[in-house]
């Protein structure tokens, strides 16, 4: 990690109304970073889908748990880790929703994560010792 | 205190939900009662006007997913208007303008119905 890297951390129950403290967390850092709008709004949305679906499936809406999010700027990207100790994420199961079939099965989740992948350059996931992690990518450009 | 609100407007053709604020997944219930209260009272044309929302997450596209089979099978219909460019943009990612009218104005949301046309 670069000496100059900034590193940002806000924990929060696993509630969906601090939903909107995560977006303003995200949107004041990611002012630092100097990212671009456009790549702003991207982050914010992919923050808040990783979180939403920690809160949603890793604490199954359980308000007594916590989830941390630390933001890592550094002078060619940034990084956003999202830890949680629920249950884990898991890829196999995941297969790329198509809009038409879900809104045909009259279902309303199975997004978060495609637009989480399309709007990141780097999606990881990792879980060990009872802690899961997924890590945000995007890269600082100056123009979109 | 909720960041998100929904108003009813009733016109002959339509009614109109005006919607403002962020819809994610803390709010999009909201969205989907106020749906729902519409279906449940047979009011099955409905446009979405989009002019005050400044934020949608996949929890609010998923209100529209789940309900646009049942209000097409009655024979209405979900139409959206007036979105803003950064929330158009996240309809537009995921293929909605495939399935979903999705217009500039409330006009052309009403025309559309006035005409019986409906999407592809």
């Amino acid at each position: 990690m670069s000496s100059a890297s900034r590193i940002h951390t806000l924990t929060i129950p696993s509630a969906t109304r601090c939903l909107r403290k995560v977006r303003q967390f995200v949107t004041q850092h990611a002012r630092q970073a100097k990212l671009t709008d456009h790549h702003t709004n991207a982050l914010i949305l992919a923050v808040d889908e990783a979180c939403a679906n920690v809160i949603e499936h890793a604490y199954q809406q359980d308000p007594d748990n916590e989830l941390t999010i630390t933001m890592t700027i550094e002078s060619t990207r940034v990084v956003v880790k999202i830890r949680d100790h629920g249950l884990p994420f898991n890829r196999e199961d995941y297969q790329r929703p198509n809009v038409v079939e879900l809104s045909r099965k009259r279902r309303s989740g199975g997004l978060g994560v495609d637009i989480m992948r399309r709007m990141m350059d780097q999606v990881e996931y990792s879980a060990r010792e009872n802690m899961n992690e997924v890590r945000l990518i995007k890269f600082i450009r100056q123009s979109e | 205190m909720s960041n998100f609100s929904v108003a009813f407007r009733e016109f002959d053709i339509a009614t109109i939900l005006t919607v403002r604020g962020e819809l994610d997944a803390h709010t999009a219930p909201e969205l989907e009662s106020a749906i729902k209260k519409c279906v449940d009272e047979g009011k099955i044309r409905l446009i979405v006007n989009g002019n005050g929302l400044d934020y949608i997450s996949s929890a609010g596209l998923g209100v529209f997913m789940a309900y646009i089979e049942e209000i097409r099978a009655l024979d209405g219909d979900i139409k959206i208007c007036a979105l803003k460019p950064k929330v158009f943009g996240v309809f537009d990612l995921l293929g909605f303008p495939r399935i979903y009218h999705i217009v500039e104005t409330e006009e052309e949301a009403l025309s559309l119905f006035n005409q019986g046309i409906q999407p592809v």
